[in-house]
């Protein structure tokens, strides 16, 4: 009796049964073994890069999900994405490049500023966004499962497509002003600019979402912070204008340091602080690594606490 | 044959902390800092859960409130993880935990529904795919570009429902869906959900109602308290958990309610309450509710709603009430009953968990194996011209 269920045990193995059922059998043990799935206490961390690839398509729905959504009500829909940041150059202009007279030659104080801002206003509104997605999601999370971090980055790929066309305008308003630039500090500056600003932005992000579901305090915390993190970037004013070293240094930790920094050098020849642009970026990195761990470490209770 | 589910010694523990709230301030956490963590009781909504299930089968979880059934089904569809344990799954699982997850009520009909199959697990060429059979099972195809927020609920559900439906998993969870809609509309989730489990998929069924996981169920896990406490054949666990359930009657140790008796009698049903309150009762107020198995109320009232004359009664610390109820007369099955007691202020007692009990012949009006629609014996008079 041993060996005949052995025997059928090797044939169902090898494959080699001419019986119907056993092949079919077969075929499905071999898919079935693909997909198993093992339910566990949360053990060791990983960033289970496979498992949000097999999820790649909710980036793309929660993203036009939010986008839809988002201006799906408004008069103006897509005109508030031109005219916010407009606006805000407007005014900076008005108050700190005329009154204050800041100097930025050779660029015109608008675009100066315009360039702070593109990189600024897609970080600030990611956070925001980012910070509330996992409560503003809860009652997704507690009923589906999915690779969580995939709310807090479609945030950022929502700001993302508002980025886009602010990036329109800001190339009308340089064809406008008709600055001399080369194309090849462009190609290599900006790219590495929204780099940093992606991977900082994630970073944080993530980070800030995983805290509010913890600590409600967070969603209070996080616009004032930001209100905060405007002045304290070079987005209104050269990094340049900081006096004591020191100062400067406690500037750089912030991630938007290096990545505006390097946006405008795609513009305007500029000479490099090095060490603050090296702080910056090892910043930036040190918030993607600690965003991401501390996120993936509490995921398994949001459905529990949000 | 090898099963497609194993569950092994699945266990999962919640810390309640008395302050109520999960979630902490960073107040409350840095005075806790101070003056050390505030104690908290722990608590196993699972132990030790094992049983493996086989391709095709559909199994029925029943249990209590509180059970542990809604966890357990959590950790299935990996919302929430096992403090201990493991589930070895051979298939693609999805739940049906509630319907219309990841709705949104700015978005049309077509859009949500994308957006709910995406979340619930679909790639959208296989929304696409079946995107007419999902319309067509709703029935809302007239307003599929209006945005849900004018659907009526019932509309929102179908729709959900019909995408949920047309999920293509190896394995499908199902919790109590089947108590929202309509009848109609629950009848056909019921021959959907047959079809599914005819297909030879694996079904895991949480419900309260006996005669959906009876007609749709081969096997049973009944749970009790965290635990497993009885697998097997549906018939032999539905009779295990009605023998766990009260049956037209309930005593009380503690509390101001000390029994609770239903009966029928002839044509009308007599419930009676005993009462002990620690105060004297000037006004006793008693509520009842009669409910369907899937837990619809039928028919309900209390003495206030009611405006019964109270004036005979002499307020004390303890009595009985009857209600003979004679109207409305209920067909033939079985029926919950929840119970409320209190003064005209305040709450003494509620029922958790229903008292089941049984109505047979109220009628003549019923007919022999004549099923009629709902469960209220119609009384009417025919005139034909």
């Amino acid at each position: 009796m041993l060996q005949i269920s052995f025997i059928l045990c090797r044939c169902k193995r090898s494959g080699r049964c001419d019986n119907g059922e056993d092949t079919l059998e077969n075929s499905r043990t071999m898919k079935d073994l693909k997909d198993v799935l093992i339910i566990e206490p949360p053990r060791k961390f990983s960033l289970n890069l496979t498992e949000i690839w097999q999820y790649r398509e909710l980036f793309y729905f929660f993203t036009w999900r939010d986008v839809k959504v988002k201006y799906k009500q408004t008069a103006l829909g897509v005109v508030w994405v031109v005219m916010q940041p407009l606006l805000m150059v407007v005014i900076f202009t008005l108050f700190f490049g005329r009154t204050l007279k800041i100097n930025t030659a050779p660029l015109p104080y608008p675009l100066f500023v315009f360039s702070g801002l593109l990189l600024w206003n897609f970080f600030s509104s990611s956070i925001i966004t980012a910070g509330n997605s996992m409560l503003n999601n809860a009652s997704i999370i507690k009923k589906i499962y999915f690779p969580r971090i995939i709310i807090p980055t479609s945030s950022l790929l929502v700001s993302f497509i508002d980025l886009s066309i602010a990036f329109v305008v800001f190339l009308g308003m340089l064809m406008y002003y008709a600055v001399d630039v080369s194309l090849l500090s462009m190609l290599i500056f900006w790219p590495l600019a929204l780099l940093i600003t992606v991977i900082g932005t994630l970073g944080l992000g993530s980070l800030l979402s995983a805290l509010t579901v913890k600590y409600r305090d967070f969603r209070y915390v996080v616009p004032f912070g930001l209100q905060l993190a405007l002045f304290v970037s070079p987005v209104i004013y050269p990094a340049t204008v900081t006096g004591h070293a020191w100062v400067g240094y406690c500037l750089a930790v912030n991630p938007m340091y290096a990545a505006i920094t390097l946006f405008r050098a795609g513009l305007m020849p500029m000479t490099f602080d090095m060490p603050l642009l090296f702080i910056s970026m090892v910043s930036t990195v040190i918030f993607l690594m600690l965003g991401l761990y501390y996120f993936r470490r509490t995921e398994a209770y949001f459905a529990d606490i949000a | 044959m090898k099963s497609i589910l194993d569950i092994e010694h699945i266990s999962k523990l919640f810390l309640i902390s008395h302050q109520g709230l999960p979630y902490l301030s960073l107040r409350e956490r840095l005075t806790g800092l101070l003056r050390g963590r505030e104690k908290q009781e722990p608590f196993w909504a699972l132990q030790d859960i094992s049983f493996s299930v086989a391709p095709g089968e559909s199994l029925g979880i029943i249990g209590k409130n509180g059970a542990g059934k809604s966890t357990l089904l959590k950790i299935l569809s990996r919302i929430t993880t096992p403090t201990s344990g493991r589930i070895v799954s051979r298939g693609r699982i999805a739940s049906l935990l509630e319907v219309g997850t990841g709705f949104h009520l700015e978005l049309t009909g077509r859009e949500n529904i994308y957006m709910n199959g995406s979340i619930l697990g679909m790639r959208r060429a296989e929304i696409a795919a079946s995107f007419d059979q999902i319309v067509d099972f709703s029935g809302v195809e007239n307003f599929l570009d209006t945005p849900i927020k004018h659907y009526s609920s019932g509309m929102q559900l179908r729709l959900a429902f019909a995408v949920a439906a047309h999920l293509e998993p190896e394995i499908l969870i199902i919790d109590e869906v089947l108590a929202v809609g309509d009848a109609e509309f629950q009848k056909k989730c019921l021959k959907k959900m047959e079809d599914v489990a005819g297909q030879g998929r694996t079904i895991l069924f949480v419900s309260h109602n006996m005669d959906a996981v009876t007609s749709l169920c081969k096997k049973g896990v009944f749970l009790k308290q965290g635990r497993v406490e009885g697998y097997g054949d549906i018939h032999e666990i539905v009779r295990d958990y009605y023998d766990e359930t009260h049956h037209n009657s309930m005593t009380l140790e503690k509390g101001a309610v000390r029994a609770i008796g239903i009966v029928q009698q002839d044509d009308k049903l007599v419930l009676s309450v005993s009462y002990e309150h620690d105060a004297v009762i000037d006004f006793p107020n008693l509520g009842f509710s009669i409910r369907d198995m899937f837990g619809h109320p039928l028919a309900g009232t209390n003495p206030m709603k009611s405006q019964v004359d109270m004036r005979p009664y002499k307020p004390a610390r303890a009595g009985h009430i009857e209600v003979v109820i004679s109207s409305p007369k209920l067909m033939e099955g079985t029926y919950q009953l929840y119970v409320w007691f209190g003064d005209s202020r305040r709450n003494f007692f509620e029922t958790k968990d229903p008292i089941l009990f049984q109505v047979t012949k109220m009628s003549t009006g019923q007919g022999r194996n004549a099923k009629l629609d709902g469960y209220i014996i119609p009384e009417c008079q025919w005139n034909f011209f």
